[in-house]
């Protein structure tokens, strides 16, 4: 398959004029998402989908065209339109494409041929298996808003006039289960997923136990008052904090005056508990890849080691303008977009404490469970941070009552600061970062009054 | 866009296995895009989608599949895959006589933008940017995005529906920082509508951006937000979020039809404060959220939702309100050929009340004034909610005084609704938005006008 991609970048790369950088983009995606309501498939979609996305540097300019189709035509008119396009940017000296830096590329073997072989009976099986799973779990389950099984393969090649040409094959698959729970008065609700890269690895019974667990301990939940106190936020919701976090580590963001962290490097700006990685060679992460979004090789990048702020990742763009290399950290969002620099497999180096562990230490605290709103209640320029919350009190290091309707609120930077400890728990998660238990003292819960 | 004995022979494939209704949905979408950042114009970006998405519904199982190959060979293969997925019964064949319907337009486009010279395009970026940092010197980075694309469609299905559209949306945004001794502050500003490049005729680029760096300037002087539940006041326009978030998605048929809605079982109820009627209006002349037709070929509608409080009906789609016997209400939508369609909002507002705005904050002794929300999340079986202030300012004496930094509100839609004492008379649309569910992103417009909840739960970090 590689060798047609191959074969249709190169076609593009042929126009291209002497003088003139030019990076062609051709992937290649093959999904099937499964729904199943009532012990019924609610919804079966199988479909594969391609195109190219092209970009031209011309006298440092840059411009960016693509298609959704492999059509010959399209491939042809986004060269021309590309080329077109870069005439309207701002004359820049850093703007590129990468060179090839002999980084090799790693074998992460995130392909598994037994994802493209598993049948859609197999994959509906897992779907139905799921919803009995979580409806059998508990009395107070009365139902589902979804059970889903979904897999993903893609295949992409980058390939420039520069001396790029690289390949990447991965798939992933998962179940995933919203589950209800009501006790009468009041309903709630609760995910669980499990994640593979091949479905034999899926585990659907854990997938519907933590879900049908999530929706049942938040029955009775009620409102806690306003206070300053100390929370543990469970893997999952430590994985957006971090996330976020990395967010402002990025070259792009520093070079232009919107990262929290700009002049820091070499500071301390965290708790010397906080080691943050991001390492997508790693292939046990859900963002684990080989190469990068503009074909260089992935590589393992400290960003913050034990609180002192190390390194910010970059793309060849922001490598250039600051004087150093690509970190291997361009990322693009399929063939449609030019690539920007991001973290794909964000981690916080393991403590020695399990969560129960840490709940002991810290005696008096809330669990956070789960969070929303993190798009819409935390500015990462400013580092405001704010959050809608569910969880459970701690008292005495142990869970009691459920809570919910409350927000948390502190600032990236003081929460960085205020990490009193970090789980042996890691969690691996179907997003571009992982989770561990965090405990953070002294933020602010506004609730009832 | 395709031949419609095409169509006629796919959708006849698509039966081919027994399914009881099939449709056919083909777009082809164009769109440019470019972004000022750092005052450089980064790159001018442009794109072309083009496929379609085939359906099978057999008992309660929907089969899709889509590609992006037009050939009557493509859709053929599209065809079977989607039926094969559905699993129908017993076989045969079907022919379906289509029938071409006709919907009104909510507006006529002007100036088609890929009419529009690049270079062009590319000056309101210039000319915004130049206004922004002319705002003051604490304006430190200003960023700049133009967007247009244009979107054709056209549905066929086994009920015989033939139809049309050609929905043109303009977009355009500005986001400033502004740096001063107690940090960096964040401003924004958008506008979008379904029409071409008079966008620009109507709207100065340069008063956008000028607002855009007065929000993130006056934001250096912000004070820590306050932490609890007190009276929110809600500007006109963004303020459609909170209803977006508190009750919108709540009173989609899909949702309440699997009980995973508050609002499940409760029509016909009082569900809000007497003051509050809720539209959702697809057919808004020229607004984010307006079409001629959905994603499923059915005219865009005016449908109220709750009148006077009272619960009077839900969101439809073709296939849930198939299934209740009653015709779908036009909210029918997909973020491209590639998605299944499923019940979304379009325009959703409240309507103007009695109260003079001045008199709501007057009436208020000690709150916070939201002049403008970011975006917002729900959870439509509990009815938590939350939504973000992205411009807010305490309320002290009836009196708005100091700007408050960013954050989150929360609050549970039902009661919320029931907690909505004062409405004002200065109805207004607010900003364009994107709504998220299932994974699927679908253009949205809001709007209200100001308005107080007496109750509800700020997340700052003050006492």
């Amino acid at each position: 398959m590689s060798d047609e991609l191959f074969s249709l970048a190169d076609r593009v790369l042929s126009g291209a004029h002497s003088g003139e950088q030019v990076e062609v983009v051709v992937q290649c995606d093959r999904e099937t998402q499964v729904r199943v309501y009532g012990g019924q498939v609610e919804s079966l979609s199988s479909a594969e989908s391609q195109g190219v996305g092209v970009r031209v540097v011309i006298d440092g300019r840059q411009g960016f065209a693509y298609a959704g189709t492999l059509d010959p035509a399209a491939l042809d008119e986004a060269l021309v339109e590309a080329r077109d396009n870069a005439g309207f940017a701002t004359v820049d000296e850093h703007v590129g494409l990468a060179d090839p830096d002999g980084v090799a590329v790693p074998d992460l073997a995130l392909f598994d041929p037994a994802l493209a072989a598993t049948p859609a009976e197999r994959k509906v099986a897992l779907a139905t298996e799921l919803e009995r799973a979580v409806l059998g779990a508990d009395p107070r389950i009365i139902g589902l808003e979804s059970a889903d099984y979904v897999d993903v393969m893609s295949e992409a090649v980058v390939v420039t006039t520069t001396g790029i040409r690289t390949a990447s094959r991965d798939g992933a698959c998962y179940v995933m289960a919203h589950a209800l729970a009501s006790d009468g008065d009041e309903t709630q609700t609760g995910f669980g997923f499990s994640v593979g890269r091949d479905p034999a690895a899926l585990d659907v019974g854990a997938a519907a136990s933590d879900a049908a667990e999530r929706a049942t301990r938040m029955l009775g939940a009620t409102q806690p008052r306003s206070e300053r106190v100390t929370v543990v936020l469970d893997p999952f919701v430590t994985a957006q904090l971090i996330g976020i976090i990395a967010g402002t580590l990025t070259g792009e963001a520093v070079q232009k005056g919107r990262s929290l962290f700009a002049d820091r490097l070499g500071d301390e700006i965290a708790s010397p508990l906080v080691s943050l990685v991001d390492d997508p060679t790693d292939a046990r992460a859900f963002g684990a890849s080989q190469t990068d979004g503009e074909g260089l090789a992935c590589r393992r990048n400290d960003l913050i080691r034990t609180g002192v702020l190390d390194h910010f990742v970059h793309n060849a763009l922001t490598a250039r303008r600051a004087g150093t290399s690509s970190t291997g950290s361009a990322l693009r969002g399929g063939f449609k977009s030019v690539p920007s620099v991001g973290c794909r497999a964000v981690r916080l180096e393991p403590g020695d404490l399990d969560q129960d562990a840490i709940l002991g230490r810290v005696g008096d605290a809330i669990l956070v469970q789960s969070v929303s709103g993190l798009h819409s209640g935390v500015n990462p320029v400013s580092g405001d941070f704010s959050t809608g919350a569910e969880g459970v009190r701690v008292r005495g290091g142990q869970r009691a009552e459920p809570l919910r309707e409350f927000t948390v609120a502190s600032t990236l930077q003081k929460m960085l600061r205020d990490v009193v400890a970090v789980g042996s728990d890691i969690e691996w998660l179907p997003m571009a970062a992982s989770g561990v238990s965090l405990a953070v003292a002294d933020v602010t819960v506004s609730g009832g009054s | 866009m395709i031949d419609e004995s095409v169509i006629q022979r796919t959708i006849g494939a698509a039966l081919g296995t027994g399914g009881e209704f099939a449709e056919v949905f083909v777009e082809d979408r164009r769109s440019t895009g470019a972004v000022l950042d750092d005052r450089r114009v980064e790159d001018l970006s442009s794109g072309r989608d083009r496929g379609a998405g085939i359906r099978v519904v057999s008992g309660d199982t929907t089969g899709f599949a889509h590609t992006a190959d037009l050939t009557e060979a493509g859709l053929r293969q599209a065809a079977e895959a989607a039926a094969a997925a559905a699993q129908g019964g017993g076989g045969g064949t079907r022919v379906v006589d289509l029938t071409r319907q006709t919907a009104p337009r909510p507006n006529e486009i002007r100036t088609l933008p890929e009419d529009v010279a690049k270079a062009t395009k590319v000056e309101l970026l210039n000319r915004a940017d130049e206004a922004a940092r002319a705002e003051g010197s604490d304006i430190s980075q200003v960023m700049v995005r133009y967007g247009d694309n244009r979107r054709r469609i056209l549905v066929a299905n086994s009920d015989g529906l033939l139809a049309d559209d050609d929905q043109v949306r303009t977009l355009f945004a500005v986001s400033c920082v502004a740096n001063g001794d107690t940090g960096m502050q964040t401003g924004r500003e958008s506008i979008g509508r379904t029409v071409g490049f008079e966008l620009f005729d109507i709207y100065d680029v340069e008063d956008l951006a000028r607002r855009a760096a007065r929000r993130a300037i006056t934001k250096l002087q912000a004070v820590p937000a306050p932490s609890g539940s007190m009276p929110v006041v809600i500007g006109k326009g963004g303020g459609g979020v909170l209803f977006h978030e508190a009750c919108g998605h709540g009173l989609e048929a899909d949702l309440v039809a699997k009980k995973a809605s508050v609002f499940a079982g409760r029509k016909g109820e009082l569900v809000a404060s007497p003051l509050v009627t809720l539209v959702d209006d697809g057919t808004m002349s020229e607004e984010w959220g307006a079409y001629s037709i959905d994603d499923e070929g059915r005219p865009a509608q005016r449908n109220v939702l709750i009148e006077n409080g009272v619960l009077t009906d839900y969101m439809w789609d073709h296939l849930r309100a198939r299934k209740e016997g009653r015709p779908s209400s036009g909210n029918g939508r997909r973020q491209s050929y590639q998605h299944l369609p499923m019940v979304r909002m379009t325009n959703t507002y409240i309507g103007n009340g009695a109260d003079d705005p001045a008199d709501i904050i007057a009436a208020t002794d000690r709150g916070v004034f939201v002049a403008q929300l970011g975006g917002g999340q729900v959870n439509t079986a509990t009815g938590d909610f939350v939504f973000g202030m992205t411009e807010a300012y305490l309320i002290e004496d009836g009196k708005i005084t100091s700007p408050i930094r960013d954050g989150n509100l929360i609050g549970n839609g039902p009661e919320v609704l029931t907690r909505i004492d004062m409405l004002g008379n200065d109805f207004e649309m607010g900003h364009p938005g994107t709504c998220g569910k299932d994974g699927q992103g679908v253009p949205v417009g809001d709007g209200t006008p100001t308005l107080r909840v007496t109750s509800l739960t700020v997340g700052g970090t003050a006492a």
